[in-house]
């Protein structure tokens, strides 16, 4: 029952990990990379789950450990998306491309 | 009939997940990220954790898309040239990567031990010494509760991460953009409406976490969205970040958690350990001061570096 959320979260990994290195705009790769995370966490809900017993519907441990993950997953996106906007204030670009100098005369203000 | 439920919600959960990641449009893409939210939030009502749907829904969901949604916002227009596409080999190369990584995934999955180890018994037969009646509140508050401060720290060391990015002229100021003075009546509406009903539930989640499913980071996740919400509709406007009070609020949470961790040195036998009588009243009391640093975290993370001079 649970192993079919368990291959879910395995094919969201995939999913992630693709969208990770192929798009090319970084708020894309900053979506699938919390894709990703979203897959491993569920695959510690699957583990949760098996672990019932004593009552419990799931096991209590890895249940605070994803609790804790989803806030830093969210900690990690919002710094990403503030130095991407900063990036692209600067540079006017938002991409990851080889690093080319500035343009003249619109450094850091 | 629930494995048909099932079934249809991995479905629509992998369809939500394809399209975020197929979307042509960025915007469009955070939208779907959104509704993906909400959708993994009952896949965790499924796997009997309401407490994780809870938070998967506030922050996972909610605040994460609509700190993607405002980078959308501000990034629209900034479109990847064709020739930024990697090539078909590469991502040919990508997709087998991908499936080969979820294939050894789904492997583990399939070849899980059975019967599953589990601290289910553990985690509830310690739990009347910390007077609690939630069991995955007593992992991240006593148990756990190292875990638990660290995340805190890391939440504030993001937020100083996102400050630092700001230009020399705003340094120390008031984040985000300037407010359009365009009212839009139906959001000034909704954020007068809301916020009163938002603000009870996020405090009767944080009194019940100790029971029920709740906590202090889903209620401090909702108290944040009501901030952002009445941010976003220009009723209030954010203290400058150098001010003294609203950094006081940020770290009240976190050092008050540290120092009654020292104390427990002294009051307990360890760092982080509550004396049996004080296990309760202690960890509200925590709680209370971490609900009010998150719900200013978090909302201060969305809100991004400061962009606009402080006052003199």
């Amino acid at each position: 029952m649970s192993a079919l959320f368990g291959l879910a979260g395995a094919a969201l990994v995939g999913l992630g990990l693709y969208g990770l290195i192929v798009h090319p705009e970084p708020l894309r790769k900053i979506l699938a990379f919390n894709l990703l995370g979203s897959g491993v966490f569920l695959l510690f809900g699957v583990i949760a789950r098996r672990g019932a017993a004593a009552g419990m519907g799931a096991d209590p441990i890895p249940q605070a450990l994803v609790i804790t993950g989803i806030v830093v997953a969210f900690a990690g996106s919002a710094l990403a998306v503030a130095l991407l906007l900063r990036l692209h204030q600067i540079s006017g670009r938002a991409d990851l491309g080889a690093d080319s100098a500035p343009p003249a005369g619109n450094g850091p203000t | 009939m629930t494995l048909a439920f099932d079934a249809i919600l991995i479905a629509t959960v992998l369809a939500v997940a394809g399209w975020t990641i197929a979307a042509r449009e960025t915007f469009a893409a955070v939208i779907g990220f959104v509704a993906y939210g909400l959708l993994l939030a009952l896949v965790w009502v499924r796997l009997a954790a309401p407490d994780v749907a809870l938070t998967e829904a506030a922050i996972g969901g909610g605040v994460t898309g609509v700190l993607l949604l405002g980078g959308a916002a501000r990034l629209r227009g900034v479109v990847a040239a064709p020739d930024a596409w990697p090539a078909a080999t590469l991502r040919l190369a990508a997709a087998a990567l991908s499936a080969t990584v979820a294939a050894a995934l789904a492997a583990v999955v399939l070849l899980l031990p059975d019967p599953a180890p589990t601290l289910a018994p553990e985690a509830l037969a310690s739990l009347p010494a910390t007077g609690l009646g939630n069991p995955v509140n007593g992992v991240l508050m006593a148990y756990r509760a190292l875990d638990t401060l660290h995340e805190k720290v890391v939440l504030v060391l993001a937020l100083i991460g996102v400050w630092s990015l700001a230009a020399d002229r705003a340094w120390g100021g008031i984040p985000g953009q300037r407010r359009p003075t365009r009212r839009d009546d139906a959001l000034v509406f909704l954020a007068r409406l809301l916020p009163p009903v938002g603000i009870v539930i996020g405090v009767y989640l944080l009194w019940a976490g100790a029971d029920e499913p709740g906590g202090a980071f889903q209620g401090g996740a909702l108290l944040a969205a009501m901030w952002l919400l009445a941010m976003m509709a220009g009723l209030v406007t954010l203290p400058a970040v150098s001010s003294r009070w609203l950094r006081l609020a940020l770290v009240a949470g976190p050092a008050l958690f540290l120092a009654i961790g020292l104390a427990g040195f002294v009051i307990a036998d360890a760092f982080l350990a509550y004396p049996e009588a004080w296990a309760k009243p202690l960890i509200i009391v925590i709680e209370i001061a971490l609900v009010l640093s998150i719900a200013a975290t978090l909302g201060l993370l969305v809100a991004g570096p400061p962009e606009q001079a402080p006052p003199r």
